[in-house]
């Protein structure tokens, strides 16, 4: 059974740079990291010191609160050194590579025999686990217990997002196993979201619908928002459509095996396309080179509204698998505020580049104006298919009224839901730290 | 790097007016000027690492760049009336009439902005937040909505009163419950009877009074029709040629500003759509239960007379003292037009009632909003049962 859903509200931020489809040279990266700062609500202990030897598979870390989820070595070779911030908070652990890629057996026989706590068991000890993410609150699943249903989402439609029916094309068998593998964790349904027309369509064991319309359409949110709302009390488990592939492979070939095809984005980057690394790689060797160099640029793990801001030689992350470069956007604009705007991008109707719908633009990382109290309503409604009233939500996280929030829907809702808000907002309010704070205060009340 | 020269004066002037500068208490009129100049070169630190060009900033100066017909034709028309009171009209040649009436209406405008600017920055300064461009657009809408002979210093009372009252007292800029530039307004009517209603506020004789032609009344078209007579011409109306408030009388210039605000998507056109229903809908009903004149009135006149228009396009609007969800913008603004023709129609004291209708659904509209978001909750718990 599948059904088609035209989602109306959203918006496609049309930035220069989408990711040509072209494969380009693999990359020969020594280096590696894993950053506990990528999962919300992670305290790490380290299992690991500098110079220890370890392979693919091998706990790098777990978390404190919930010792049974482990961080495991992507590659295999020896730990580099542990960077920590400020107050000692661990930021990344660097991984040396030794370039043989060889990983620990989990090898627990075919999938069909498998029971739904060997299943938990091996994903915990493969370090797969947490590249899952539970709704509420966008946290890491627990363990010990049973999601209502758990829905993967097929595709991304956040701007220069890569192209998963190109980069998993050859991942067919693996996408099934995934499959498989969860649907052993869950009494309910496994749930598929994809774009209509997919090559993905003919599998088993899982209910597929597809999503038609404007970003965030591609968001597991605004899927299970269409298909089977989270109301109190239910948990569901989510992910994407890639972690699945490492899921696959990992009961198929009893290996971690994390490589993916990453897309490099973005109007400063020279050539674009896709590049074949194993999560966590390093950023330099992916974009040396290739930028532009113009203007002073900002490198994000992700895209350009959730992703992560990183340095030039920094470390992509193990659930993002693009790479953006835009300018940084650091120098004053005189009298921008009255600009005709040609060239300005926007989702208001107050700029002349709305009279150009089809053109591509470059955006930069500069806020275009100062904060202000909520003035405009009626903002975010437009570009959030999801039928709460964000400013009521956020102002009720605002005022810490815990009843409240809940009653406007904080269930429904992560931050990258509500990243487009953020975007367009007149105001220039921090709508993803402001939720991640509600979602905070949530998990805190709720135990 | 163009305009990098502007951005060199104010880095090297900056820290006078930082805290221990010796120019610190001018900090906020520093920073206003700053953002005024240039957009900065803030760039984000979380959340979304692209933002939209569009701020505050731009959003106001667009009511502004909205108002501009109206108030030109404003202007205009002071002169217009004057010299057809004076029965010199057909003399005088078109520059000297606008320019008649632009030098009565600047004072004003000039007035309403130095007080409620100086008002802004004070509070800026005291609270230490940048200052809100909130002001920019009741600097303007105040002096179109006054009488042209209200007098100067009743401008900057009133003023005074709405930016501290009405809208610093609830924390500035998106805060305040009434609109502004209506609590001015009422301000005055209330404060100053004599001077805002009658026959004699609405058109500038000043010297000339003496030279006024015989049959002049200079009443509002409201105004005679209050009294049982009917006397205007509905297209004079329209396009604005009436006695009136300084900026209220062109329906014809106020479409030119709705179109604006409609196509940039700066004003909700649902609640002016909204207003208009509302009060053609009461009209037609006044139609046919019409016992006197004035509830003879066809209809859709109530369109062209009086604040209808501007009330409708450009205070209702108003995104912060309106209702803020979809559905509770409809209501707001159908109960705004209702109200507005009831007031006016059938209230004895005084014919106009698109100020009070506005203000009194400002008051409402949380509640409005209430309901709405009453509804939006139990429609998600509805579902509850069903999916468990």
């Amino acid at each position: 059974m599948s059904n088609t859903i035209k989602i109306k509200k959203g918006f496609d931020i049309k930035l220069k740079g989408k990711a040509d489809l072209s494969i380009g040279k693999a990359v020969e990266a020594s280096r590696y990291a894993v950053k506990p700062t990528e999962f919300s609500g992670l305290k790490p202990k380290l299992s690991v010191k500098a110079d220890d030897i370890v392979q693919a598979g091998t706990p790098l870390f777990f978390d404190k609160a919930h010792p049974e989820v482990k961080f495991t070595s992507p590659v295999s070779g020896k730990v580099k050194s542990v960077n920590r911030g400020e107050r000692r908070r661990i930021l990344e652990i660097e991984i040396e590579s030794d370039g043989k890629f060889e990983s620990v057996d989990f090898s627990k026989g075919e999938i069909k025999t498998l029971d739904r706590e060997t299943v938990k068991q091996t994903l915990l000890d493969s370090g797969l686990w947490p590249l899952m993410v539970q709704r509420p609150f966008g946290v890491i699943p627990k363990a010990d217990e049973t999601p209502r249903d758990i829905f993967i989402t097929g595709f991304d439609s956040a701007p220069l997002a890569p192209d998963y029916e190109f980069t998993l094309k050859d991942e067919k068998e693996n996408i099934q196993a995934g499959i498989d593998v969860l649907s052993k964790l869950t009494d309910g349904k496994v749930y598929l979201g994809l774009r209509p027309g997919s090559e993905f369509a003919s599998l088993k064991g899982v209910e597929v619908n597809y999503f038609d319309g404007p970003h965030p359409a591609g968001n597991v949110g605004v899927q299970i928002h269409k298909t089977a709302p989270i109301n109190k009390g239910d948990v569901v488990w989510t992910l994407n459509i890639q972690t699945l592939v490492y899921i696959g492979r990992l009961f198929s070939t009893a290996k971690l095996n994390l490589e993916r095809l990453v897309a490099i984005t973005g109007s400063e980057v020279k050539k674009t396309g896709y590049v074949k690394a194993i999560a966590g790689t390093a950023i330099k060797p992916l974009i040396e080179n290739n930028t532009k160099k113009e203007v002073n640029e900002r490198f994000i793990s992700g895209n350009v509204l959730t992703g992560e801001k990183v340095e030039e030689t920094g470390y992509t992350g193990l659930t993002q698998n693009q790479v953006t470069v835009i300018p940084e956007g650091d120098k004053i604009e005189p009298f921008g505020w009255i600009s005709p705007g040609f060239n300005k991008f926007t989702a208001s109707k107050t700029f002349l580049s709305k009279l150009m719908p089809k053109k591509e633009y470059t955006l930069n990382a500069n806020y275009h104006g100062g904060e202000r109290a909520f003035v405009i309503s009626g903002q975010y409604e437009k570009v959030l298919p999801i039928d709460i009233l964000p400013v009521y939500l956020l102002k009720a996280i605002l005022v810490n009224d815990i009843d409240k929030m809940e009653n406007m829907g904080i269930f429904e809702v992560i931050e990258e839901d509500m990243a487009l808000c953020e975007y367009v907002c007149t105001s220039k309010i921090e709508v993803q730290s402001i939720l991640r704070n509600g979602m905070d205060t949530m998990i805190k009340e709720l135990g | 790097m163009k305009g990098q020269g502007i951005k060199k004066f104010y880095d090297k002037h900056r820290p006078k007016f930082e805290k221990g500068g010796k120019l610190h208490p001018f900090q906020s009129v520093f920073e206003g000027f700053e953002t005024f100049l240039y957009v900065p070169d803030k760039t984000t630190k979380k959340g979304s690492h692209v933002r939209d060009y569009i701020d505050l900033k731009r959003t106001m100066i667009f009511v502004v760049l909205a108002v501009v017909p109206t108030m030109l034709f404003g202007m205009y028309n002071i002169g217009y009336q004057h010299f057809h009171a004076i029965g010199e009209f057909a003399q005088t040649g078109f520059w000297d009439v606008f320019f008649y009436g632009f030098l009565r209406v600047l004072p004003v405008i000039v007035v309403s902005y130095a007080v409620g600017l100086g008002i802004e920055f004070t509070f800026a300064q005291i609270k230490g937040h940048e200052i809100n461009e909130g002001y920019l657009v009741s600097g303007i809408l105040i002096p179109l909505i006054i009488p042209i002979d209200t007098p100067l210093w009743m401008v900057a009372v009133a003023v005074a009163f709405s930016v501290i009252i009405a809208k610093e007292a609830f924390g500035g800029t998106g805060m305040n419950i009434w609109n502004p530039a209506l609590i001015a307004r009422a301000f005055l009517f209330f404060a100053y009877p004599a001077h805002m209603s009658g026959d004699s506020v609405w058109i500038r004789l000043g010297q000339e009074a003496d030279k006024v032609v015989d049959g002049f009344s200079g009443a509002t078209p409201l105004g005679l029709a209050l009294a049982g007579n009917i006397d205007y011409n509905v297209w004079d109306a329209f396009w604005g040629f009436i006695p009136g408030s300084i900026g209220e009388t062109s329906t014809f210039a106020i479409l030119l500003g709705a179109a604006f605000l409609i196509i940039t998507g700066i004003g909700s056109w649902r609640i002016m759509l909204a207003t208009v229903i509302g009060a053609l809908f009461t009209g037609i009903i006044l139609n046919i239960f019409a016992v006197n004149p004035f509830m003879e009135i066809p209809f859709w006149h109530h369109l062209f007379l009086g604040g209808f228009a501007f009330g409708a396009i450009f205070m209702t609007t108003d995104p912060v003292s309106a209702a803020q969800t979809n559905r509770g913008k409809w209501i707001y603004g159908i109960l705004i037009g209702v109200l507005a023709i009831i007031i006016r129609v059938l209230n004895p004291a005084y014919p106009e009632g698109v100020m009070l209708a506005i203000l009194l659904m400002n008051t409402f509209a949380p509640l409005i909003d209430h309901y709405v978001v009453q509804g939006n909750i139990r429609k998600r718990l509805k579902r509850a049962p069903a999916t468990v």
